[in-house]
């Protein structure tokens, strides 16, 4: 596997706009001859298809869901970043790239990070002339709010539900292109497998989610935008049907997986309340703006928090990081709240709990403006846990919620498989070891609206590739394998349901590489997964056929992938020998308990070959060079 | 807390269906609805029996793809609650519930309570956009939009696309729907070039889906989870009228 990133040369400011004039274009008549596919409807899904077949490329989009409009970039609360610097509060472009690698934990690709933070200023107007509903001063003018890791306000948002009328902005774009004949949208459809031909990605295979049938389709390239793999800890703020399975087969046939260990668990979730469980329910980022966080300073104090007076409660983000204080970037803030649970001081039931509190901003602010800001996280909060948090603190703990690893890209957003691009969180290119918060939508719209659509122009250009088409063997090879998969999973009528694994694996992941890993850990991770897989092959159990709707079956199928790829994922937690971002290994840690990188040893990316089922998987190295930041501890207080 | 459910089964669109009978217990008042249903589906599972299906996904009540008629109310006695945000001590042990799939012409059984609505997509195909090909947009700031009407169309935008609207008329209507989008769209300086033709192709698709008429009985605002207004089907109405009078 050989890892070409090609960054272009050049100084950064100026990567991005000579590269663009250094692509190879397809001319306008050409474009109507390639065929793209899209797979995933999400923010950069969608926005890939359309921005797409605007220009003229013939696009078949699929998504599982039943409308491109569920896509779980939906779900995004908070906000999306902008170096607009509307607020005149010192805001640019360099800024927002600086913050950015920094929150990271220099462990992105500086280009690319540059490259995201250029295009951000378009997403905004973009989304505007869409019709996207931004929150708006009185003046009419666009209005924003701070959130972790920065010291600017330069999140655009929409109430609580940015990523919603974010997506129906990108889903409105599609449709119209659906509406128009240039887009040919599959749903319910679920990719279960890569087609490649002379090495280069050429097609998918789907089964139908309603009939069962299984097809292939044939196109000139590829480009997956399918979301990241949190639901591999069974529990996490991602939807139900959120997998890695595309991503995954996609890694079978040869494309590098970069960095799978980087995770990030949100700090700001409804806490577990039951075994029944089986979601977590995220509560934005944004509520730090106004929210203090707080844990009694005694040990096992329970009293009722209205009962604990002032001075014996710790705040203790702001005691530590006095300059981020509450806004602290998430991983911090995640793992404060861990270790003040760890220490005895957790709250609520089973003691795996913080208090966020809005008392001060509410007699601050009054209830009435607290409401406008934050009215439907508020009701969301008390609709689960039948507690109002205008009257009590919120109680919350980490849950996992986003995942930086994924599919390695180059420059271009190209895998390791020609014709392959990976789009949004479904690739591993910019958060680094970290992702600051209302950076996922702007990467999302920043590769499908404005990089996709000028880097695949060029690789269509040069790759010059002969015609194919679904007769081929290598697509009815690739159906046969599929169909083969579907016919075992359903003839095991084994004892166990496909959830009672996934929960099992699910546990596993978050005691021995959630939060926090060590070595005898990770160890042990490895050698129970094989155990867990080889179970589940032979005693789960699918009932219904193949051949109608089947959600158990589609677990299952899920299940099965998850179960390889955690193993991958604790390889590369294992192998890692420091702490970043989102890794934290017990090991690598400064006398106050702040993770503690090395640069000289693990300042790459690191990408992973597959060598066959249950095998280790080959490690290779994209060393990540720092012309333009200079490496240093990253520090908040 | 212990209780009965009544819940349709059917096979597939041309199947015939049936309600079933099934006991579960030890339901916990923390749960949520869905839940409780994956406790009856695992409960299932072992014991060889095939599992109901129902759609849902993000959990949270705003991907809108959760769906189901409880004890004859979209989405629950709840108001302005999807299903997934829906929690059982809402209930009473001893409680039976009844649970069945939306039921319109225009929205087919697929199985069990899952039920195809593909035709909001197709409504949405024909104009809910405005058109602004990518790389086209001025400055965001370069509109300024007064508060009101950025908030009024905000509270349009805010429809999740479930189809409760459409489960509670009368008429399997799905004027709320579509008002929403129109009235979304129609309320902004960005939406005004396409606003008479959007209205005219929208309503168009919807009565070729098998939608049936408004009356006016506001059973939508009241099923609908987001609580958008049916001051929106005015809106709509009039919009249409003013087309249809200048020709569009």
């Amino acid at each position: 596997m050989k890892l070409d990133s090609k960054i272009p040369s050049g100084p950064i400011e100026s990567k991005w706009s000579n590269h663009k004039f250094d692509l190879k274009l397809v001319n306008p008549a050409n474009k109507r001859k390639y065929t793209v596919i899209v797979v995933g409807t999400g923010l950069a899904g969608a926005a890939a298809a359309a921005a797409l077949a605007e220009l003229g490329y013939k696009v078949l989009c699929f998504t599982y869901h039943d409308s491109p409009r569920r896509a779980h970039s939906i779900a995004a609360q908070g906000g999306i970043n902008a170096a607009k610097n509307y607020q005149n509060d010192g805001d640019s472009v360099h800024r927002l790239f600086y913050d950015t690698i920094k929150g990271g934990d220099f462990r992105a690709r500086e280009a690319n990070v540059h490259r995201l933070a250029e295009v951000s200023l378009n997403i905004i107007d973009q989304c505007v002339a869409q019709g996207v509903p931004f929150a708006r001063e009185y003046s009419g003018y666009l209005s924003n709010r701070s959130f972790g890791g920065a010291q600017v306000s330069r999140t655009f948002y929409a109430r609580g539900q940015t990523g919603q009328q974010l997506l129906i902005g990108a889903y409105s774009a599609l449709s119209k292109m659906v509406g128009s004949g240039a887009v040919k949208l599959f749903t319910r459809k679920e990719m279960m497998d890569l087609v490649l031909v002379n090495g280069h990605a050429r097609g998918i295979v789907t089964r139908d989610l309603a009939t069962g049938k299984i097809e292939s389709f044939a196109a000139d390239a590829v480009c997956l935008a399918t979301g990241g793999y949190s639901n591999v800890f069974y529990l996490s703020t991602n939807a139900m049907a959120c997998n890695v399975t595309a991503a995954f087969r996609a890694y079978k046939k040869g494309a590098g997986f970069a960095n799978p260990c980087y995770t990030q668990i949100h700090p700001t979730c409804i806490p577990v309340s039951g075994d029944h469980q089986s979601k977590l329910t995220l509560m934005s980022e944004s509520l730090r703006n106004d929210g203090r966080i707080w844990v009694p300073k005694k040990q096992g104090d329970n009293r009722p928090p209205s009962q604990i007076p002032e001075d014996e409660r710790d705040y203790y983000l702001e005691r530590k990081y006095p300059s981020f204080g509450n806004l602290s970037p998430r991983d911090i803030a995640s793992r404060s709240a861990k270790e003040a649970c760890d220490d005895g001081r957790g709250v609520g039931p089973g003691g795996r709990g913080v208090y966020l509190d809005f008392a001060d901003a509410i007699s601050r602010l009054g209830e009435k403006a607290i409401s406008a800001r934050y009215g439907n996280l508020f009701d969301m909060y008390q609709q689960i846990t039948g507690e109002n948090p205008y009257k009590v603190p919120m109680r919350i703990y980490p849950a996992p919620h986003y995942t930086m690893g994924g599919l390695w890209v180059d420059y271009n957003l190209m895998s390791t498989i020609p014709g392959l691009h990976v789009l949004g969180e479904a690739n591993f290119s910019d958060h680094g070891a970290n992702r600051l918060g209302a950076s996922a939508l702007m990467q999302g719209l920043a590769d499908g609206y404005f990089v996709i659509p000028y880097t695949i122009g060029g690789y269509l250009a040069e790759a010059k590739q002969s015609a194919v088409n679904t007769d081929m063997t290598e697509f009815k090879l690739a159906v046969k394998q599929t169909e083969e998969q579907i016919a075992k999973l359903i003839s095991i009528k084994g004892k166990r349901s496909p959830t009672s694994f996934h929960r099992e694996l699910g546990l596993l992941m978050w005691d021995k590489c959630g939060m926090a890993r060590n070595e005898q850990g990770l160890k042990q991770a490895i050698d129970k997964i094989p155990a867990i897989r080889e179970e589940f092959w032979q005693n789960v159990n699918v009932l219904g056929d193949a051949a109608n709707v089947n959600q158990s079956l589609e677990l299952a199928g899920r299940v099965a992938d998850f179960l390889e790829f955690g193993e991958m994922m604790c390889h590369d937690a294992l192998h890692r020998n420091e702490s970043c971002g989102g890794h934290f290994r017990e090991e690598y840690q400064t006398e106050d308990g702040e993770a503690k990188r090395n640069d000289d040893e693990f300042a790459y990316a690191g990408v992973w070959e597959y060598t066959g089922l249950g095998k280790k998987p080959n490690l290779h190295k994209e060393p990540l060079v720092f012309e333009n930041v200079k490496l240093a501890t990253r520090s908040y207080k | 807390m212990n209780l009965t459910l009544h819940i349709w089964r059917q096979e597939n669109t041309t199947a015939e269906g049936r309600f079933s009978t099934y006991r579960v217990e030890e339901i916990s008042p923390d749960m949520s609805f869905l839940e409780m249903l994956d406790v009856l589906n695992e409960r299932l599972i072992n014991k060889g029996e095939v599992p109901v299906e129902f759609e849902h996904d993000c959990r949270e009540g705003i991907c809108g793809t959760c769906s189901l008629m409880i004890n004859g109310v979209p989405h629950g006695p709840e108001k302005g609650t999807t299903t997934c945000q829906l929690h059982m001590r809402k209930f009473k042990d001893g409680d039976e519930i009844t649970i069945e799939p939306w039921r319109a012409k225009a929205f087919p059984v697929l199985k069990d309570l899952v039920v195809d609505r593909s035709a909001f997509d197709r409504i949405i195909q024909k104009g809910g956009y405005i058109s602004a090909n990518t790389g086209n947009a001025p400055d965001g700031n370069a509109i300024p939009i007064p508060k009101p009407d950025s908030d009024w169309a905000f509270e349009a935008a805010a429809c999740i696309g479930c189809g409760a609207c459409v489960a509670a008329c009368k008429n399997a209507s799905a004027s709320l729907f579509v008002a929403a989008k129109v009235t979304h769209l129609g309320l902004l300086p960005q939406g005004q070039p396409e606003r008479y033709l959007r209205v005219t192709a929208m309503v168009e698709q919807m009565d070729q889906e098998g939608f049936g008429s408004c009356t006016n009985t506001y059973d939508c605002e009241g099923a609908c989870p987001k609580q958008i207004s049916v001051r929106n089907i005015a809106r709509m109405n009039r919009d249409y009228l003013k087309a249809k009078i200048m020709g569009n």
